[in-house]
């Protein structure tokens, strides 16, 4: 609609009213309350809302008739919550109307690459047609493009997203993630990428005393809770396990609280007599000193748990 | 003669914007949209042949209209029709079924009455555009 089909055309515009009415405070809200830390993350959030909000309104007004570039890199180590934040993304997105269904696709190179000539294309293809009206989330996209091996099939994927990124920025939004250095590398040896992504997002890692609120906050949710001698031993394992190789932020602390919850569940079985209906639901500060971090081991073995 | 089957088929053809519209609701309901053509449109001829698999998991009509715009230009003088699947267990069939595409000229359909035993008649429908082999009927 333009201005000129309009009966008075507006002069004066009420932003906060176009804000509530987006229904935006709730998504950014809930993403306030939800995610623990990640203060420039939000920050950047609310920033692109705004933006969109405005692109939204100049649009209605006539000023803009294009669709704006929406395309996303997130960037950082794992755990930090981007594939949470992306969800939430969709969510905004959904709201403000850039996209029509809102749902979240999540994919990495298994998906889009296939394993013979003629087999990468209508794979992707697939995928994309899933993914329109909503928003494509690939995770560690660089994989996608292996440089020592010229014919790899990911570069027929890339073609392809680079099309679709360009011609049909109106029907879905491609978010790209993964560890801020590779991710440099991948948008140097693709150019066509980086030029086609309009905002850039970090995630920094989590402070120590963010992690101890998160791990009681996933205890929660599955009706535990530390006890006051386990929090301390929790704090000193974050500190400990962040020293060690392939320490992934959140993931590490689940890992870590799914352990303990298993020796949690032992050390009650191998009490004779009746337990209190307490202790089911508390981990003590033993279930977390068994760690084998507290060993100067490694906690988790090998990449598996990465 | 135009072939009346499935929904909207006493309607005037529907435009893409009608049809994408009815495809969001099928897919707002979590149908499975799929598409299937025919050069032979007997009425009996329940089986068309399928344009790819039944499309789970699509969430926007847009890419159906992808696939559709496709499956026309491939198939330009064929009826085209967009079936929509319930998998609700018990239902577990279609739920709906329209035509989205057909030839430009439809011959329509002879009618021929076979003088049976005892001044019984047989009757029998044929398309006249069945006369040629498949894949020419229309062209």
């Amino acid at each position: 609609m333009s201005a000129a089909d309009q009966q008075k055309p507006e002069t004066l515009i009420d932003l906060r009213a176009e804000f509530a009415g987006a229904g935006l405070e709730a998504y950014l809200a809930e993403l306030d309350h939800d995610l623990v830390g990640l203060k420039p993350v939000k920050s950047r959030i609310r920033e692109i809302a705004s933006l969109l909000l405005i692109e939204r309104v100049r649009q209605r007004l006539g000023f803009t008739t294009e669709t704006p570039t929406l395309h996303m890199s997130f960037t950082g180590n794992p755990g930090t919550g981007k594939t949470t934040v992306a969800l939430r993304m969709a969510g905004i997105l959904k709201a403000l109307g850039f996209v029509r269904q809102g749902q979240l696709i999540s994919v990495t190179r298994d998906d889009l690459v296939g394993q013979y000539i003629g087999h990468t294309a209508p794979k992707t293809k697939e995928i994309l047609k899933k993914a329109i009206g909503g928003v494509l989330f690939i995770d560690e996209a660089y994989y996608l493009y292996r440089p020592d091996n010229e014919r790899d099939y990911g570069q027929e994927a890339i073609e392809i997203l680079l099309q679709v990124m360009e011609n049909q920025r109106e029907d879905l939004v491609v978010i790209l993630a993964g560890y801020a250095d590779r991710m440099d590398d991948f948008f140097s040896l693709n150019p066509g990428f980086r030029s086609r992504i309009a905002h850039h997002i970090d995630f920094p890692d989590y402070e120590n005393d963010e992690l101890l609120h998160i791990s009681e906050t996933m205890l929660k949710r599955q009706n535990y809770h530390l006890s006051d001698s386990a929090r301390d031993a929790m704090n000193e394992y974050i500190k400990r396990r962040r020293e060690q190789p392939y320490f992934s932020n959140a993931r590490s602390i689940r890992n870590a609280l799914d352990r303990a919850r298993l020796r949690q569940a032992g050390r009650l079985m191998a009490h004779v007599g009746p337990v209190p209906a307490e202790a089911l639901i508390t981990i003590e500060a033993e279930d977390i000193f068994a760690s084998r971090v507290f060993r100067g081991q490694p906690d988790s073995a090998g990449p598996s748990h990465v | 003669m135009r072939i009346t089957q499935g929904c909207f088929s006493f309607l005037p053809d529907l435009t893409d914007v009608q049809i994408s519209k009815q495809i969001q609701y099928c897919l707002d309901n979590n149908w499975a949209v799929s598409l299937e053509y025919t050069d032979d449109p007997h009425p009996r001829n329940t089986y068309w042949e399928m344009w790819g698999h039944p499309m789970f998991d699509i969430k926007d009509a847009k890419a159906i209209m992808g696939e559709l715009n496709e499956c026309r230009r491939m198939k330009d003088n064929y009826y085209i029709r967009m079936c929509a699947f319930d998998a609700t267990h018990g239902w577990e069939s279609l739920q709906m079924s329209f035509i989205v595409q057909r030839p430009a000229v439809e011959p329509g359909f002879m009618l021929s009455r076979q003088e049976a035993e005892g001044r019984n008649i047989r009757y029998e429908t044929r398309s006249y555009a069945a006369d040629k082999p498949e894949g020419q009927r229309y062209s």
